[in-house]
């Protein structure tokens, strides 16, 4: 009974051990004098590897997911002869749900898997430790420019998301079941409001972007550095980011237009 | 060189980024100029104002010219006060305009029709913080069904 409490315990302040390393990690990677000349070459090629590499993935999804709403929403909204609401319903859910949420997803899974692995690996082959040998911060070089890559690019990601999402609806409501195209667009202007529906995707994803990064970025640092130590935190990192992303966006959604 | 491949990359991603941001704002979302520009403000008080709610539209022959800003309660009757806010453009309205509440289709949503009204010598052009008096209020289906049973009754 007792080695059973003692357990509750132990896991409760690992958890919260966890979590203080975690933003203390976060604060020392990021506070501290700016140095741009050094650290824009880094920055840009995080969002290389991080922003520019995942937009295939973001576009071939967008472009499936826009056009299984159109196809889906159509078949609903024929019955009750309200087929030309199909702009609205596509924009609302994409702009407002599956854009942010579905591009998290993708990105935990693409780019948080590898900036676990790459830092995970650093770790385990000494480099981080070599490079505080040689008087270089770790977090300031290594994280810092992975952290501000990953927040910078996936907004950007879900507004492209949102777009292509949009057009796929476009191509099947209009150029393959005969929507009206007119009405389309313009029962989607009517519907969709730039304050209450873009802006707060665009939050939304800037949130996700935070959590994401971080949680990738945090896993790879802490994580044990052999190799199952570093496919745990690899595994760890998508399947933790998948549920916070989930949960705040319930959170999120609540607040907003609860 | 490859980093200034590495930079043209990013620099192409960021304009990506910013053309889906300007497509969903420009093609998806409505930014035409009801509400913002100059606008001016005026007030009706209703009976009953349905399921009207902030920023449903004010309609004129169908044409959105104005969005309700505000509901309140005045009065010592407390009677339903909005307040619409009309786009300047559209600053001719005769103080003998009407407003009514009206529904958009069978399930439609509630929005403000505003008909202008005659115009002789003796009428003035509404005001910014005028108020509308000849309204008509929301039809409320309980309200309706009631009046049916009853005129049934009488027979």
């Amino acid at each position: 009974m007792l080695d059973r409490i003692a357990a509750l315990g132990r896991v409760t302040l690992d958890t919260v051990a966890g979590a203080g390393a975690a933003l203390l990690m976060l604060l020392k990677a990021l506070i501290g004098k700016p140095n741009v000349r050094k650290s824009w070459p880094l920055l840009m090629q995080q969002m290389y590897a991080v922003g520019v590499l995942s937009l295939i993935i973001i576009v071939v999804s967008g472009l499936f997911i826009g056009m299984v709403l159109g196809l889906q929403g159509y078949n609903i909204l024929v019955d009750f002869g309200a087929e030309q609401s199909l702009g609205p319903m596509v924009a609302l859910s994409l702009l407002r749900e599956l854009g942010p949420v579905v591009t998290a997803l993708l990105f935990a899974g693409r780019a948080g898997s590898s900036l676990t692995a790459e830092i995970g690996l650093m770790k385990a082959t000494e480099q981080l430790s070599s490079l505080e040998m040689m008087g270089v911060d770790p977090l300031r070089r290594v994280i810092a420019p992975r952290f501000w890559a990953g927040f910078y690019s996936m907004p950007l990601l879900a507004l492209v998301f949102s777009a292509v999402g949009i057009f796929g609806g476009y191509l099947v409501g209009v150029r393959w079941l005969g929507v009206d195209e007119g009405a389309f667009w313009s029962v989607m202007q009517a519907n969709v409001e730039w304050g209450q529906d873009i802006v707060n995707g665009i939050i939304k994803s800037l949130v996700f972007a935070f959590v994401v990064t971080w949680i990738a970025l945090h896993k790879g640092y802490s994580c044990t550095p052999t190799s199952v130590g570093i496919s745990r935190a690899t595994t760890s990192t998508v399947v933790t980011a998948s549920l916070a992303v989930l949960g705040l966006d319930f959170v999120l959604t609540a607040l907003m237009f609860g | 060189m490859e980093s200034r491949n590495t930079q043209l990359a990013v620099g192409l991603f960021v304009i990506i980024g910013i053309l889906a941001l300007l497509f969903l704002g420009l093609r998806a979302a409505n930014t035409s100029a009801v509400t913002s520009g100059e606008t001016y403000r005026l007030y009706a008080k209703f009976d009953n104002i349905g399921g009207l709610k902030e920023r449903s539209p004010v309609k004129v022959g169908g044409v959105v010219v104005g969005r309700v800003s505000r509901i309140t309660l005045s009065g010592e009757y407390y009677e339903p006060l909005v307040e619409m806010t009309i786009s300047a453009t559209y600053n001719k309205f005769p103080d003998t305009s009407s407003v009514s509440i009206l529904t958009s289709g069978l399930l439609g949503e509630q929005y403000i029709g505003l008909n202008p009204g005659f115009i002789d010598e003796t009428v003035e052009m509404l005001q910014d913080g005028d108020q509308i008096y000849d309204t008509k209020s929301a039809l409320v289906l309980e309200d309706l069904i009631g009046q049916f049973l009853f005129s049934q009754g009488n027979d």
